[in-house]
């Protein structure tokens, strides 16, 4: 038995017959074909799914598609503006907050939420907020420096810092 | 060496851009049309014989295409899966092929594979599979695998003991004669479990008439998995591609060839159609080998005045249900014991048993966290013993710089360190005095601090050839191509097979130099097996001193050849030619210089080269190194215990590392802040935990705590740089070194927090409850 549902993501309207039981994160990467959000674990423990669903960030694996029925959602994908990275991408990559790859999109959006509610969060404040994503390259240290820059520049409204690495890409 | 721009620059990683944006490619990424998807039935008894395998209502669920048991396959597999004679050439070593007939040993092991036109029906289908087992008696125990009456998990062995192995050298008896203190220590190792966060998985596309098989898979070792695929499915390897995409971490834990890339490649070839099959983290848990759980049993002797003089340890290590492909390269553990200590004797015993438990492998450090562990907690309990203070315990007995390189008792040769540089400035960095007083101050006050140590010595970057030969059975070494195109751009290849360390960025900058091209210039390409000649892929911190060398030496015979062109082209002696930044020109008139580029273009235009030379201009190098490299460092660790809760705070970690030339410093610290968590995360959280009836109790991550972000601090660190003398750019490896010496530090930190408390030693992990009770044994009574 398949139901009809049609939801918004990164402004794209999708619309698709889904099993009730499939989760929103499988919709989003098989359905909407968007697969920057990833799957690291079964219990909901990882935070690698984690998108924004209505402006709150939501570990889509805790949700079935049919529940985001005319939900607006932002996945990784949606966050630059063209060639333009968003400032905590921008920072992730300045910082050396990633390795593998494979946690940073979750984590991106998870430290997206931290900062519109907290913009100018403690270290402590940083831990505690991106507690429910795991990443096991960087031990935190990089991704930490990363959020502490992005909340700089959004702050600011100003480019990257200037102690930033060169940027040879 | 040269003088460098790119080579000690804190470069941005080049592969991050596509990883930021969501537009990476892990496997499960890869498009492809046509799939089936496959699910495996897996052993939910940890010993047990098939009974009978019922599939017949799997196949009527929807979506199914087809299911084989272990008996419809097994005749397809030509050979068992690999396993390397490791350190223990002689030990007993089961065979296993990729999916249990007859028996089954650990839970998790795989019984029957259904392929199905979606993941979710394959694995609706996988349920309905009727598996009749007869249970068997599990073993779960390392000392008790090898107990009379134990049951035997391989009959054919007539035993479950691997290995019983001897590494000494020197006067153990004599030592211990000589000695005024000995004393006897069981230090556990617990299982680990390595979770990358992106589990394993596979695509694999067969096609029948052309006879290839193209397979991606979330691997560290693309090359060899190429090798065993064609060994065991029977087709020629030059008709074998394996590709390794962006792979999200693997920690050792993607080292060897897995049963499901057999599978996967195997129900492709029976099929006639790509399969592809993705692990899931309840699988991943019991599928993805294990690390550590290992036993060591050590005994001491030394001096009075905390000169040590002999070691006599025994390793237990737990092989689990097979012998996996490196499962005995933690042995290495033994020959590395020595540290950063001179020592007159050391007798080494090695005991591999078999137990009902998924098969252990490399994990990060891979017998060397477990060396370090030994001897820096060694070092703090005859601290303990003498009263003297571990700095001084350690200072004594450290093999000088002046005795570099330095052979220890086992005939390993140390390329180069200064062990008293390092601790000296980590020391300096802590404020090791104040802190003892602090210390001392917040005791009186009911505040437990402790201060951990820990000095390393590492052995990594693997080859050389020979000496890796005798001791593994395979030969390694590092492999490059250096490309110029026509139009001056370069391409590099190499031989490692990057999961994080950012060789697209490091391996650029290393070529860079040498070529004088901007960075930007420079492609590097890895993962793939059909795009240069074989490598030896990524592990044990070998990339940069094996391929990163590889790299700049086919980058020399690349320039050198461009200096033959540009000689000829300009008319001039190539001694009198002067190449620098990617010009060449006629010494004293830099004014007068071709371009790289226009040498470029000259070497495909084969007319306008030197008579006798080949056009093009590339270069391969297979790099052999005279030795093994050495890195070495000291970590210190400040915790605080609750007293009233037994949890443990890190309040600072400091570490000073030396890797020798650092290529790209802020990647350089990335791998030691990954490192050090995974060493805090032994100490502090994980562990794989099974029942006597041989199910893993911890096998989800709600109840295997990986570290979190608030369980972490920020890590101060410093490095001191000691160019290694075996290679031309100075480099080591750091991709281990950082759980190499932090679960020792952070333990060493706790035991010495609970001093007051008559605590010589914890368990790993130092759980609260574990601490809380050592605090209150007597009633929460001081000493």
């Amino acid at each position: 038995m398949r139901r009809k549902v049609s939801m918004t993501i990164n402004g794209t309207q999708y619309e698709h017959e889904v099993e009730p039981r499939l989760l929103l994160v499988y919709h989003i990467r098989e359905n909407a074909g968007l697969t920057g959000t990833h799957i690291g674990c079964d219990t909901s423990n990882c935070g690698a799914c984690t998108v924004e669903i209505d402006g709150h960030s939501v570990k889509s694996c805790t949700v079935f598609a049919v529940q985001a029925e005319g939900a607006q959602i932002t996945t990784i994908e949606g966050l630059a503006k063209g060639n333009e990275l968003h400032p905590i991408q921008q920072a992730f990559w300045d910082e050396h907050g990633l390795q593998c790859g494979y946690c940073t999109p979750g984590m991106i959006m998870a430290a997206k939420q931290l900062l519109e509610r907290n913009p100018n969060p403690s270290e402590r404040e940083i831990r505690l907020g991106i507690e429910g994503n795991l990443c096991r390259c960087t031990g935190y240290h990089n991704i930490v420096k990363a959020i502490q820059t992005a909340s700089k520049v959004m702050a600011t409204g100003a480019g990257k810092e200037a102690k930033a690495p060169a940027t040879v890409s | 060496m040269a003088i460098s721009q790119m080579v000690g620059a804190s470069i941005k990683r080049r592969e991050d851009p596509e990883l930021v944006t969501g537009t990476g490619s892990f496997v499960d990424d890869l498009p492809q049309t046509g799939l089936a998807y496959m699910s495996i039935v897996r052993s939910p008894e940890p010993h047990a014989r098939i009974v009978s395998i019922e599939t017949s209502r799997a196949r009527e669920a929807d979506g199914v295409v087809a299911i084989f048991t272990g008996k419809d396959i097994r005749a397809d597999f030509q050979a068992p899966m690999p396993v390397t004679p490791t350190f223990v050439p002689d030990k007993k070593a089961p065979d296993q092929y990729p999916i249990a007939t007859d028996k089954v040993r650990y839970v998790g092991e795989p019984v029957a594979i259904v392929l199905a036109t979606s993941k979710a029906a394959a694995e609706d289908a996988a349920e309905r599979v009727e598996v009749r087992y007869q249970p068997l008696p599990p073993v779960t125990d390392i000392e008790k695998a090898i107990e009379t009456g134990a049951s035997l998990i391989h009959e054919d062995l007539g035993t479950n003991l691997s290995y019983d192995t001897k590494f000494a050298a020197g006067d153990i008896e004599a030592a211990f004669r000589e000695a005024d203190i000995r004393f006897k220590q069981r230090l556990v190792q617990q299982r680990l479990i390595p979770i990358a966060i992106e589990g394993r998985g596979v695509v694999a596309d067969y096609k029948k008439f052309a006879n290839t098989l193209t397979v991606w898979s979330s691997t560290q070792i693309p090359h060899f998995v190429k090798v065993f695929l064609a060994v065991l499915l029977g087709i020629p390897e030059s008709q074998v591609r394996v590709v390794a995409p962006d792979v999200g971490g693997g920690f050792g834990s993607k080292i060897r060839v897995y049963p499901e890339e057999f599978l996967t490649a195997l129900a492709s070839k029976r099929l006639g159609r790509p399969v592809k099959w993705i692990e899931d983290r309840n699988e991943n848990m019991r599928a993805t080998h294990h690390g550590r759980s290992q036993l060591w049993d050590v005994e001491v002797a030394a001096k009075k005045d905390g000169t040590l003089l002999g070691v006599r340890v025994t390793q237990w290590l737990d092989l689990g249900a097979y012998c996996s492909q490196f499962g005995t390269f933690m042995v290495i553990g033994l020959l590395v014991a020595q540290g950063a200590y001179r020592m007159k004797a050391f007798d080494g015993r090695g005991i591999g048993v078999f137990t009902n438990r998924t098969p252990t492998d490399a994990y990060r450090g891979a017998g060397r966290p477990e060396a370090t562990f030994l001897i820096e907690r060694v070092m703090d309990l005859l601290a303990r013993e003498t009263g003297l203070d571990p700095v001084e315990v350690r200072r004594k007995n450290f093999i000088r710089k002046e005795e570099q390189p330095f052979t220890a008792l086992l005939g390993l040769t140390y390329d180069s360190g200064d062990y008293e540089l390092t601790l000296g400035k980590a020391l300096e960095m802590v404020g090791y005095g104040q802190l003892r007083k602090e210390q001392a101050e917040k005791r009186k006050q009911g505040t437990y601090l402790g201060i951990g140590l820990a000095t390393y010595i590492e052995i990594c970057g693997l080859g050389p050839a020979a000496a890796t030969q005798a001791a593994s059975g395979v030969s390694l070494w590092g492999m490059s191509v250096v490309r110029l195109h026509f139009t001056g751009k370069a391409t590099v290849i190499i031989g490692s097979s990057p999961h994080g360390q950012g060789h697209e960025t490091t391996m650029a900058q290393v070529a860079a130099d040498v070529l004088g091209l901007p960075i930007q210039d420079i492609d590097v390409q890895h993962g793939d097996t059909a795009i240069g000649p074989m490598g030896m892929d990524t592990y044990g911190s070998r990339s940069m001193a094996l391929d990163g060398t590889a790299v700049h030496l086919s980058a020399v015979k690349v320039r050198e050849k461009a200096k033959k062109i540009a000689a000829h082209l300009l008319e001039a002696a190539e001694e009198d030619v002067v190449y620098e930044g990617g010009r060449a020109f006629v010494k004293g008139s830099p004014s007068k210089a071709i371009t790289i580029q226009e040498i470029a273009v000259a070497a495909f235009q084969t007319n306008r080269i030197p008579k006798g030379m080949e056009g093009g201009l590339e270069a391969t190098t297979f790099f052999d190194p005279t030795n093994f490299v050495w890195p070495f460092g000291a970590h210190i660790c400040v915790v605080e215990v609750d007293k009233d809760t037994g949890a443990v705070r890190i309040v600072r970690y400091v570490a000073v590392d030396d890797c020798g030339i650092r290529i790209n410093p802020m990647v350089v610290d990335g791998q030691l802040h990954g490192g050090i968590a995974q060493g805090i995360g032994q100490a502090l959280l994980e562990e794989g935990i099974y029942g006597e009836d041989g199910q893993l109790k911890s096998g989800t991550l709600l109840d295997y705590l990986v570290p979190t972000a608030a369980d972490l601090p920020s890590f101060e660190l410093e490095a001191t740089i000691t160019p290694s003398p075996v290679n031309p750019i100075g480099v080591k490896g750091i991709g281990e070194a950082g759980t190499i010496a932090s679960s020792a530090a952070v333990v060493n930190a706790i035991v010495d927090a609970l001093e007051p408390f008559g605590v010589k030693d914890i368990d790993m992990p130092a759980s609260p409850e574990k601490v809380w009770h050592l605090m209150h044994k007597n009633g929460g009574k001081q000493r």
